[in-house]
C-alpha cells in the first residue's frame, strides 16, 4: 500500500503527520511512502532527510492524493483536500465527527473509509496510538513554558545577594493529561503548584506530580465515562468557584485544562477572579478552542485585562511544539497503522471486530459508522465498589455464626475428649481414673496459663517450669527409705541432682526477674 | 504427718505453683510469682519428707543440702549469656532422676511381690507397701507408667546433654545424623515398644534398661540432627518432654502432685514450643526432623557489594538520627556486648533521641533470651519491644542497629520464595533510612543462608567483635 501525506494546508498549522522516524517503521511494514514537498520543513523535517528514510517526494498534492491508498494527515481535510478523495482510499486524521457531521457525510459520499484519530478509545491497548493524549501532554508542557515566557518573575524561589526572590505559585484546573503535564513542568521549574479537579480519585496522581491537590469537601464525584469529567451540579459549581475565588488573589499563574467531552467548555475563572490577580499574572487557556474556561478568553489572542493580568488562548500550542507534536504523532499514526497490517506485509487489513480500529473508523465502503458501539473492554476499571457497611444485623449474624462455629468446634472437642476418656474408664481401675481426672485437670489449667505470659517472660517461664518440674524430687523421696540398697542409692542420687535442678532453678529465675526494671 | 494434712499441702502446693506461673504475666507481677514457686517446692518436699515411710534421714539431709549448695553455686555463678546451656542441663536432671525413680518402682514392685510370696508384706515400707495392695490390672497399668516414665526419661536426658552441649559451643551447632537418619530412630523407637510389651507381659528388669538405653540413644540422635537455630524450640520441647516424664512418674507412684505438676509443666512446654515454631512460620515437625541449621543453600547470586563503615561513621549516623531502633541477635550474647549497648542506649537517649529495641520471638538460642540479657544491662524493659509492635515503625526510622542478628533481619524471608526461611516473619530493618550492621566477619547466619541485606545499598556494615566495636563507637561519640 501506499501512504501519502500531504503539505497541511491549514494557515498556522506547523505539525505532519509523517516524520523521517516513522516512514522508516512504515516501510519495515511493507508500505511505500510518499511524502508532498515541503510537507515537514515547519516542523524542521527537511524533504532530504524524508527521501533518506526512503519515502517518495511528491511535489504537487494532487498527484500524492491520486497515487496514495492512505493519507495520513493531522487535520481534517478542508474542501479543497476533500475534492481529491476517491473511492476506496483510506483517511487517518482527526476528525471530530461528533462536531463535523457534515464532512463526514460528504467523505462516505465519496466512498473513503475514514479513520478519526481522536476517536481511539480509551483502553489501555490504544494508549499507544491515543493522539488526544499525547497531543495534551505536549500542551501542557508548552502551556506553562508559554506561561512563563509572559511572567515576569522567576518561577523558583531564590535567596540572592540582590534579594529574596518568592517562588511563582501556579495553579492547574483540570488533571488530565494535559493539566498533569502543566503540573510537572511546573514543579520541575520550581514553583508552588496546585491543581483541582472534579474527580477526587485523581488526587494521588497530582499529589504524585509533586503538587498539592486543593480539595472540595463536597459528596459528589465529577467522573463521568471513560475517565473523563462530567457536568457538575450547580451547588457543587458554586462550592467550586468559591475555592477558586479564594485562590485567585494569592496565585501567579492559572493553567485551566478543564473539558467535559461534546459539550462547551465549562466557565470556571470568572471576570472577578482575573480582576483580584495581581499584575503581572498569567492565565493559560486550554480550554480555548471550546470557548475558554476563562470568561475573557479571547481564542488565538494574547490579551492582557485591565489589571495587568495577561490571558493567553492559543488553540494551537501542540502546533507551536511541532517538532515533538509532529514526532509523536506520526509515532501514533504508525501505531494504528500497524493493527491494520497484522500481517506486516504491506495490505491493509480492516478488522472490524477490533475494538481500536471499530471504535476509529467512522465511515467504510458507503457507510457511516460513527458513533461506534462502547468498546467491550471497560476503559478504566471501575474503582471497586466500596465493601458495604455491615449493618448491625449484618454483624449480628456475622457474630452469631462464628459464635456457632466456635461452640461447635469446642462442642466437637469436647464430645471427642469425653469418648476417650469414657473407653479409658471402661478398662482403667478407679483408682487410675481419679489420678487421671487430676492429670487432665491440670492439663487444661497449664494451657490456660501459659497462653497470658508475656512474651518478654518466656526464658524466665522456662527456668521457672524447669525449677518447678524438679517436683520428681517428691518420687526419690518416697523411694529413699526403702530397706533395698540399690533402690536407696538411685533413689538418693535422684534427690541430688533434682534437688540441684530446683534451687539452681528458682534462683536462677529471680535473678533474671529481679533485673527488669522500668525506665 | 497424716495422709490427710499431705494431701491439703499438695493442694496448697499445686495452687500455688499455678499461680506461680499465671504471675508471669508481667514483669511486675513475675517478681512475686517466683516466691509462690519457692514456697510451694518447699511445701511440697517438707510434707513429704515428714510423711510416713520415709526413712533414711541420715542420707537423705546431706544429699538435700549437698544438691542445695550446688545448685546455689551454679545459679550465681552463671553468666546471663549461659542461661540456654543452664537450662537446658537442668532438663537432663529432671530426666535421670525419672529414669532412677522409674527403675526404683521396677525393683520395688519385684521386691513387694518377693514378699508378697514369703508371708513377709507386714515388713514391708513405703513405697513396696502401697505396691503390694494393687490388683493385677493395676499392676499392669503400673508397668505401662514404668515403661512411659523411663522412655520420656530418657530422652529427655540425653537430648538435654546434646542440647546443653550444642548451646555451650561444646558440639558443633550443625545438625548431624547417623547414616540411616530418622530410620534409625523409628527402629529404636519401635524396639523399644517391643520391650514394653515384653516387659508388661513378664519380663525382668533388663528391658526397662534397655529401653533406657534405646531411648537415650533415640534423644541423642534426635537432638544432633537439629541444627542451632532452632534450639528454643529443641530447649522448650526438653522442658515439655521433662513435665510429661514427671507426670509419668506421679502415674506410677499414685502421687497427685507429681501429676499436677508434671502436666502443667508439660503443657507449658508444648505451649511454648508452638509459639517458637509460629514465630519462625515452621512446623513442629519438621523441627523436630530437623536439618534446617546446617545446609547452605545456593538461592541464586545477591547483586551489590557489602559496604563497610566506621565508628567514626556510625557516630556521624547517629548524630543525625531522632529514631533509632537496635535490634539484637546471639551474636550480641556471644560478644557480650549487652553492657555497651546499654551504654550506648543511655547515652542516646540522654540526647533526646528516641531509642528502642525490636525483639524476634526466636532471636538469641532460647525463647526471650535477648529480653534476659538486655534486662541484665540494666535496659529499661518499656523501651524493648516485641516484633508485631515495632514492625510498622521501621519506615520512620532514621536508624536501624542490627548487633549479631541475621536470619531474622533476612529480607529473603519475604522477597526469596526460594528461601529456605520464606515466609518466617522477620524484622524489616531494611526499610529504616539507614542500616547499620554489627558484624565479625562476612559469614552467613546460624542457618547458613546468605542475607541480602547486608547488600543493600541503606547498609552499611559495621565489621567487628559486636563489644568491641560498641565501645569504639561510645569513644567517638562523646
Amino acid at each position: 500500500m501506499i501512504i501519502g501525506t500531504p503539505r497541511e494546508i491549514v494557515a498556522g498549522e506547523r505539525r505532519v503527520a509523517m516524520t523521517p522516524a516513522s516512514v522508516q517503521r512504515l516501510v519495515k511494514l511493507g508500505h511505500g511512502c510518499k511524502i508532498e514537498a515541503g510537507a515537514g520543513i515547519s516542523a524542521r523535517f527537511p524533504d532530504d532527510d524524508y527521501a533518506a528514510a526512503g519515502a517518495d517526494i511528491v511535489c504537487d498534492a494532487r498527484s500524492l492524493w491520486e497515487d496514495s491508498d492512505v493519507v495520513c494527515k493531522i487535520r481534517p481535510p478542508e474542501a479543497s483536500e476533500v475534492e481529491f478523495i476517491r473511492e476506496g482510499q483510506t483517511l487517518i486524521s482527526l476528525l471530530y465527527p461528533a462536531q463535523s457531521s457534515e464532512l463526514l457525510e460528504t467523505l462516505n459520499a465519496r466512498g473513503a473509509t475514514v479513520v478519526a484519530m481522536d476517536m481511539v478509545p480509551r483502553i489501555s491497548r490504544a494508549q499507544k496510538m491515543d493522539v488526544l493524549s499525547s497531543m495534551a501532554n505536549v500542551a501542557g508542557y508548552r502551556a506553562v513554558i508559554e506561561a512563563g515566557n509572559n511572567f515576569p518573575r522567576f518561577f523558583t524561589g531564590q535567596i540572592t545577594a540582590a534579594g529574596k526572590v518568592p517562588p511563582a505559585k501556579v495553579l492547574v484546573i483540570g488533571a488530565g493529561v494535559a493539566g498533569l503535564a502543566a503540573v510537572g513542568t511546573a514543579v520541575s521549574l520550581g514553583a508552588i503548584v496546585r491543581a483541582f479537579d472534579v474527580r477526587p480519585e485523581v488526587a494521588e496522581q497530582i499529589q504524585s506530580m509533586g503538587a498539592e491537590f486543593l480539595f472540595l469537601d463536597f459528596e459528589e464525584s465529577g467522573a463521568g465515562e471513560g475517565g473523563y469529567a462530567k457536568p457538575s451540579s450547580p451547588e457543587f459549581r458554586e462550592k467550586q468557584l468559591a475555592l477558586f475565588r479564594a485562590q485567585a488573589p494569592e496565585v501567579d499563574i492559572v493553567i485551566t485544562t478543564a473539558l467535559i467531552p461534546g459539550m462547551d467548555a465549562p466557565k470556571l475563572w470568572l471576570e472577578d477572579m482575573v480582576l483580584a490577580m495581581k499584575p503581572g499574572s498569567v492565565i493559560v487557556d486550554l480550554a480555548a478552542e471550546r470557548g475558554g474556561n476563562c470568561d475573557l478568553t479571547v481564542p488565538d489572542e494574547k490579551i492582557e485585562a485591565p489589571n495587568g493580568a495577561t490571558i493567553i488562548g492559543y488553540t494551537d500550542l501542540p502546533s507551536r511544539m511541532a517538532t515533538q507534536a509532529s514526532n509523536l504523532f506520526a509515532t501514533n499514526v504508525c501505531h494504528m497503522i500497524a493493527d491494520l497490517t497484522p500481517g506486516k506485509d504491506g495490505v491493509l487489513v480492516h478488522d472490524m471486530e477490533d475494538d481500536v480500529i471499530r471504535g476509529a473508523t467512522s465511515a467504510k465502503g458507503g457507510q457511516i459508522t460513527f458513533p461506534p458501539p462502547p468498546p467491550k473492554i471497560q476503559a478504566i476499571a471501575r474503582p471497586p465498589q466500596k465493601a458495604p457497611e455491615p449493618t448491625s444485623e449484618e454483624k449480628r449474624a456475622a457474630e452469631i455464626a462464628s459464635f456457632r462455629k466456635t461452640t461447635r468446634d469446642q462442642v466437637a472437642m469436647l464430645v471427642a475428649g469425653a469418648v476417650l476418656l469414657l473407653a479409658a474408664g471402661m478398662f482403667a481401675p478407679e483408682s487410675f481414673m481419679q489420678h487421671f481426672t487430676v492429670f487432665v485437670l491440670a492439663c487444661f489449667v497449664g494451657f490456660k496459663v501459659i497462653w497470658g505470659v508475656a512474651h518478654a517472660l518466656h526464658t524466665p517461664l522456662m527456668s521457672v517450669t524447669n525449677a518447678i518440674s524438679g517436683i520428681i524430687i517428691l518420687g526419690a523421696l518416697l523411694q529413699i527409705g526403702s530397706a533395698s540398697n540399690p533402690i536407696a542409692i538411685l533413689a538418693g542420687i535422684s534427690v541430688l541432682i533434682a534437688t540441684i535442678n530446683v534451687v539452681g532453678g528458682f534462683l536462677v529465675t529471680r535473678r533474671m526477674l529481679a533485673m527488669f526494671q522500668k525506665s | 504427718m497424716g495422709i490427710g494434712i499431705i494431701t491439703a499441702a499438695y493442694i496448697v502446693a499445686a495452687i500455688l505453683f499455678i499461680l506461680s506461673l499465671g504471675g508471669l504475666s508481667n514483669q511486675e507481677k513475675a517478681k512475686r510469682a517466683v516466691w509462690y514457686g519457692i514456697f510451694g517446692m518447699a511445701l511440697a518436699i517438707g510434707a513429704t519428707a515428714l510423711g510416713p515411710g520415709i526413712g533414711n534421714f541420715e542420707y537423705l539431709i546431706p544429699l538435700l543440702l549437698v544438691g542445695a549448695a550446688i545448685g546455689v553455686v551454679v545459679a550465681l555463678r552463671v553468666e546471663m549469656t549461659g542461661m540456654p546451656q543452664l537450662v537446658a542441663a537442668l532438663h537432663s536432671f529432671v530426666g535421670l532422676a525419672a529414669v532412677f525413680i522409674g527403675l526404683n518402682a521396677d525393683m520395688s514392685l519385684s521386691l513387694a511381690e518377693a514378699a508378697k510370696e514369703a508371708g513377709t508384706v507386714g515388713e514391708l515400707r513405703n513405697f513396696a507397701a502401697i505396691v503390694v495392695k494393687k490388683t493385677p490390672v493395676e499392676v499392669s497399668i503400673m508397668l505401662v507408667e514404668i515403661f512411659l516414665g523411663i522412655f520420656i526419661g530418657a530422652i529427655t536426658f540425653t537430648g538435654s546433654v546434646v542440647a546443653f552441649g550444642k548451646l555451650a559451643g561444646r558440639i558443633d551447632g550443625k545438625p548431624r545424623k547417623l547414616p540411616g537418619g530418622h530410620a534409625l530412630n523409628a527402629v529404636a523407637a519401635v524396639a523399644c515398644l517391643v520391650l514394653g510389651y515384653l516387659y508388661l507381659d513378664g519380663a525382668d528388669i533388663w528391658t526397662m534398661i534397655a529401653v533406657s538405653l534405646l531411648a537415650g540413644f533415640i534423644g541423642w540422635h534426635l537432638i544432633m540432627g537439629i541444627g542451632g537455630a532452632d534450639m528454643p524450640v529443641v530447649v522448650s520441647m526438653l522442658n515439655s518432654y521433662s513435665g510429661w516424664a514427671a507426670a509419668a512418674i506421679g502415674f506410677t507412684l499414685g502421687n497427685d502432685l507429681l501429676i499436677v505438676t508434671g502436666a502443667l509443666v508439660g503443657s507449658s512446654g508444648a505451649i511454648l514450643s508452638y509459639i517458637m515454631c509460629r514465630a519462625m512460620n515452621r512446623h513442629f515437625v519438621s523441627v523436630i526432623l530437623g536439618g534446617f541449621g546446617g545446609t547452605t543453600v545456593s538461592t541464586g547470586p545477591i547483586e551489590g557489594e557489602q559496604v563497610a563503615i566506621d565508628a567514626d561513621g556510625v557516630a556521624a549516623l547517629l548524630e543525625e538520627a531522632d529514631e533509632i531502633i537496635i535490634v539484637p541477635g546471639y551474636g550480641m550474647a556471644v560478644a557480650q556486648a549487652q553492657s555497651a549497648i546499654s551504654e550506648l542506649t543511655s547515652r542516646l537517649r540522654s540526647r533526646g533521641k528516641n531509642v528502642r529495641f525490636g525483639i524476634h520471638p526466636v532471636a538469641g538460642r532460647l525463647p526471650g533470651h535477648m529480653n534476659v540479657l538486655l534486662a541484665e544491662a540494666k535496659v529499661p524493659y518499656d523501651i524493648v519491644l516485641e516484633m508485631d509492635e515495632i514492625n510498622e515503625d521501621f519506615p520512620s526510622t532514621d536508624v536501624a542497629i542490627v548487633v549479631g542478628s541475621n536470619d531474622i533481619v533476612n529480607p529473603a524471608a519475604q522477597e526469596d520464595p526460594n528461601s529456605p526461611i520464606a515466609g518466617m516473619p522477620v524484622l524489616e530493618v531494611w526499610k529504616a533510612k539507614n542500616v547499620v550492621v554489627s558484624k565479625r566477619g562476612q559469614g552467613t547466619g546460624y542457618s547458613g543462608i546468605e542475607n541480602p541485606l547486608f547488600y543493600k545499598e541503606n547498609t552499611r556494615m559495621f565489621f567487628g567483635d559486636a563489644k568491641s566495636s560498641v565501645n569504639n563507637l561510645l569513644g567517638v561519640l562523646d
